[in-house]
C-alpha cells in the first residue's frame, strides 16, 4: 500500500516520464511531497508560470517525439495551462498534464482554488478525466500516455482530487495496450493506393504538400524514397519543416501566407496535388473556393476527421502516412519531371529578385531580420532546433533557416501563441543538453513569458536566445500599415533594456545595433557554453513578403 | 438544410455529453432534441441528436464526434433511414373535459394516463406533426402544460452495436 501521491509518480516513471515541468501549490502538494523521494529517478523543473511549464513540456515534446509532462495546482494553477493545452491540441503534441484538485467532497461547493479544469479544458484536451478515487490513478494515467503519444497524438489531462493523492492504495502498474472506443490502426486501403497511383503516374504536374504528419509518423525515409522515385517537386507547411532536408532536390519551399512564390503559386497550375500528414489549414490555402480547384486530390492522412474537411480528396488514404508513402512509392513508376520541376525554379529566381535579396543582403543602413538568420545558417550545427515565437520573426526565421533534421522546427503553428518560445525553447534544451537550440523571438511575445529566463538561469540550460527587436508588435503593425491605412494603432512599444533584464538573470548578454557587430555577435553566442541573450536591434518599419492576403487566392501571392 | 437523426454509441463516462454539445456550440449549431439512455449492453449508451443542417455539416459533425476518444461510433441517417418516436404529455383541466375532447382523444389515439381532481394528463406517441397537431387543438381546452420528448430512434440499418465493439 501507497499514497495515491506516490502512485502519481511511480506512474509517471513506469510512462518512462524523466522530466516534468510543474508548479507547485495546495492542491497538489502531497505529489510534489511524493517527488521529493524520487528525485534521483524522474527530474521536476520549476518553472515561473504554469504557461511556462505547458510551453516547456510542448518544446520537450516536440524535439524528442516524447509524451511531455505537466504539473500544477488546482484553480489558477490549472487555468494558467489552458493555453498550451490548445496549443498542443491544434498541434497535435502529446502531453499529458496532471493538475490537483480540491478534496472530492468539496467539489461544486466554490471551494478555495475550485475550479472546473475538466469542464474547462474539454475543447483543449484530446482527452480528460477527473480522479477521486486512489484506485482510479493509475488506470488514468496509463490511459492518458496511451491517449497522448497513440493516433494522432495530443494532450490529455487528468485532474487528481486531493484525498485521492493522500488516500493509500495498492500500486500494480499496468500500461494501457488499447481499449474498445479508441482505434489508432486503420489498415491501408490497397485499391486507394492502386487509385492514387494511377494518378500519379497519369499526372504531368503533380505536386506533394507534406506537414508535421510525416514528422508524427516518423515517415521522413519514406517521404524521401517516394520523392527520390517519383521525381515529384515537394513544399512543407510551417510544421512540415525538418521532415525533408532542404537541401534534396525535390524540395521547392515552403507554403502559406508568408511562404515561398513558386510552391503557393504553381498549386493552382498542378494537375495532382498530394497533401501528406497537413491539414489544409487556412494559413496554407487561403481562399478555399479558389484553392487547387484544377487538380485532382490525393490525401494521405491518419485522422478521419480531417479528410474532406477543408478539401475534398479525390482519393483519400485514411492511415499511418509510413505505410502508405512506402506502399504508394511501391506502386508508382520512377520519373522526372524536370520541365515542371523548372517552373518552381524559374519563379525562385523571381523571390530571390525581388525579395531575399532585400532580406539577406539589405542595402539600407537598419539590420533585417532575414540576415539574422542567415547569418545564424552559417555557424548553426546541422541538427540545431530553431525555436520561434508568433509574429514576423517568426516567418522571417522560418523561411530563411536551414532545415536539414526532422524536430528542428518548434513553434507554435496552429494557435499562434504570443509567448510560446523562451519556454518551449528551455523545453527543448532540458531534452539534451549538448543540442543547439536557438530561441528566435519578438519583442512583443519575449515579454508574455520573459519570467521563464528565471528558469533557464536556475537549470542552466544552454538556450541561445536571439531577440528581434523592432520595437513594434511588427506582424500586427505590417497588417496596418498594409490593410488599415497606416493607423498604428497600440503596436509600437516602449521597451525596457533586455540586456540588463538578462544581466539581472546572470545570462551573458550582448546588444547588436550595427551590421559590422553581427557575425561575430552571432558566432560568439553560439560557441558560448551556456545561456546566452542576443538583442539585435532591426529596421522598425519592415515587411515579410511574400504575402497572401487574407481572402486571397493562393495565386495571388505578392512579392511586395 | 436537411433534418437528420445522429446516433452516438458511447462509453458511459461522466462529460461524454459535455464533449459532444460542444462540437455543436463551436460551429453554432442548435440541436433540435437529444436523448441519451442505456443501450441494450450495460455501460454502453446511446445517444440521439436531431439536428436541421446540410448534409457536408453533418459529416463533418459525425466525423468530430467520433474522434471523441471515448465514443465508439456515430453515424448519421435522413428520416427515412429511421424509425422514430416521440412522446407528447398534456394536462388539461378537469372542468374542460367534455363530449368534445373525448373525441378528439379518440380521433388522435390518444390516451387519459392520469386523473387528479383538477386535471388530468393526456399522452400521445407518435411523430412531431402528430404531436403538435394535438397540441394546437387542445391549446383551445385551457392547456395547462406540454411537454414533448426528444426522438427515440433506431435505425432501419442491420448493423448491430457488436460490430463496432469488437
Amino acid at each position: 500500500m501507497m499514497r495515491g501521491a506516490d502512485i502519481v509518480v511511480r506512474s509517471l516513471i513506469a510512462e518512462q516520464a524523466e522530466l516534468i515541468f510543474g508548479y507547485p501549490g495546495g492542491a497538489i502538494m502531497p505529489v510534489y511531497d511524493a517527488l521529493y523521494d524520487y528525485h534521483d529517478q524522474i527530474k521536476h523543473v520549476l518553472t515561473r508560470h504554469e504557461q511556462g511549464a505547458i510551453h516547456a513540456a510542448q518544446g520537450y515534446a516536440r524535439v524528442s517525439g516524447k509524451v511531455g509532462v505537466c504539473l500544477a495546482t488546482s484553480g489558477p494553477g490549472a487555468t494558467n495551462l489552458i493555453t498550451g493545452l490548445a496549443d498542443a491540441q491544434i498541434d497535435s503534441t502529446p502531453l499529458v498534464c496532471i493538475t490537483g484538485q480540491v478534496a472530492a467532497h468539496l467539489l461544486g461547493t466554490d471551494a478555495f482554488q475550485e475550479t472546473d479544469v475538466v469542464g474547462i479544458s474539454m475543447p483543449g484536451t484530446k482527452w480528460n478525466f477527473q480522479v477521486r478515487r486512489v484506485e482510479d490513478i493509475a488506470p488514468a494515467i496509463a490511459k492518458g500516455f496511451y491517449i497522448a503519444r497513440s493516433g494522432r497524438p495530443g494532450p490529455v489531462l487528468i485532474d487528481i482530487t486531493k484525498n485521492a493523492q493522500v488516500d493509500f492504495g495498492e500500486f500494480n502498474y499496468v500500461p494501457c495496450l488499447g481499449f474498445r472506443s479508441y482505434k489508432t490502426h486503420h489498415p491501408i486501403d490497397q485499391s486507394a493506393i492502386k487509385e492514387a497511383a494511377e494518378l500519379i503516374n497519369q499526372a504531368e504536374r503533380p505536386y506533394l504538400l507534406f506537414g508535421q504528419g510525416v514528422v508524427l509518423g516518423k515517415a521522413e525515409s519514406e517521404l524521401k524514397f517516394f520523392l527520390d522515385k517519383s521525381g515529384i517537386p515537394a513544399a512543407s507547411t510551417l510544421l512540415g519543416s525538418g521532415a525533408l532536408s532542404e537541401e534534396h532536390p525535390n524540395f521547392v519551399g515552403k507554403l502559406g501566407m508568408h511562404g515561398n512564390y513558386a510552391p503557393n503559386l504553381l498549386t493552382n497550375q498542378c494537375d495532382v496535388l498530394i497533401a501528406v500528414g497537413m491539414r489544409f489549414d487556412d494559413r496554407v490555402t487561403g481562399d478555399l473556393k479558389r484553392y487547387a480547384k484544377q487538380a485532382k486530390v490525393i490525401h494521405l492522412e491518419l485522422d478521419p476527421a480531417e479528410i474532406n474537411k477543408n478539401v475534398k480528396a479525390t482519393v483519400a488514404v485514411q492511415g499511418d502516412c509510413r505505410e502508405s508513402l512506402a506502399m504508394l512509392t511501391e506502386a508508382i513508376t520512377a520519373k522526372k519531371h524536370e520541365a515542371w520541376m523548372g517552373k518552381f525554379r524559374e519563379l525562385e529566381q523571381q523571390e530571390k529578385a525581388a525579395v531575399v535579396q532585400h532580406d539577406l543582403t539589405p542595402t539600407k543602413v537598419g539590420l533585417t531580420m532575414g540576415e539574422v538568420i542567415h547569418q545564424i545558417n552559417q555557424y548553426k550545427a546541422d541538427d540545431a532546433v530553431l525555436v520561434t515565437d508568433v509574429g514576423q520573426h517568426q516567418m522571417i526565421a522560418w523561411r530563411y533557416f536551414h532545415y536539414k533534421k526532422p524536430r528542428t522546427q518548434v513553434t507554435s503553428g496552429g494557435l499562434g501563441t504570443m509567448g510560446f518560445a523562451l519556454p518551449a525553447a528551455l523545453g527543448a534544451q532540458m531534452y539534451d543538453y549538448s543540442r543547439q537550440v536557438i530561441c528566435v523571438v519578438g519583442d512583443g511575445g519575449i515579454q508574455m513569458t520573459i519570467q521563464e529566463l528565471g528558469t533557464i538561469m536556475q537549470t542552466k540550460a544552454p538556450v541561445k536566445i536571439v531577440l528581434l527587436n523592432n520595437n513594434y508588435l511588427g506582424m500586427v503593425r505590417q497588417w496596418q500599415q498594409l490593410f488599415f491605412d497606416k493607423r498604428y494603432s497600440f503596436t509600437e512599444l516602449d521597451n525596457p533594456d533586455f540586456v540588463k533584464i538578462a544581466e539581472a538573470y546572470n545570462i551573458k548578454s550582448q546588444k547588436v545595433t550595427e551590421r559590422q557587430d553581427l557575425q561575430e555577435a552571432i558566432e560568439d553566442m553560439l560557441i558560448h557554453d551556456g545561456p546566452f541573450f542576443l538583442e539585435v536591434v532591426v529596421e522598425k518599419e519592415d515587411n515579410v513578403f511574400p504575402m497572401i492576403a487574407t481572402g486571397c487566392s493562393v495565386e495571388e501571392v505578392r512579392l511586395s | 438544410m436537411k433534418r437528420y437523426t445522429i446516433f452516438v454509441i458511447t462509453e458511459n463516462f461522466i462529460g461524454i455529453l459535455n464533449r459532444i454539445t460542444i462540437i455543436f456550440t463551436r460551429r453554432g449549431i442548435n440541436i433540435d432534441a437529444l436523448t441519451a439512455s442505456e443501450s441494450r449492453i450495460p455501460g454502453i449508451h446511446r445517444i440521439t441528436i436531431e439536428v436541421t443542417v446540410n448534409e457536408d455539416t453533418v459529416i463533418q459533425l459525425v466525423n468530430q464526434i467520433e474522434k471523441i476518444i471515448d465514443v465508439i461510433k456515430a453515424f448519421y441517417h435522413e428520416d427515412e433511414g429511421v424509425v422514430y418516436q416521440e412522446i407528447a404529455l398534456y394536462k388539461i383541466p378537469v372542468s374542460r373535459l367534455d363530449g368534445g375532447l373525448e373525441k378528439i382523444i379518440r380521433q388522435h389515439n390518444a390516451k387519459i394516463i392520469a386523473a387528479e381532481p383538477d386535471f388530468v394528463v393526456l399522452e400521445l406517441t407518435g411523430h412531431k406533426e402528430q404531436t403538435q397537431e394535438l397540441l394546437e387543438i387542445l391549446k383551445g381546452y385551457g392547456l395547462l402544460e406540454f411537454a414533448r420528448s426528444g426522438r427515440v430512434a433506431v435505425a432501419k440499418r442491420m448493423l448491430t452495436i457488436e460490430s463496432f465493439i469488437k
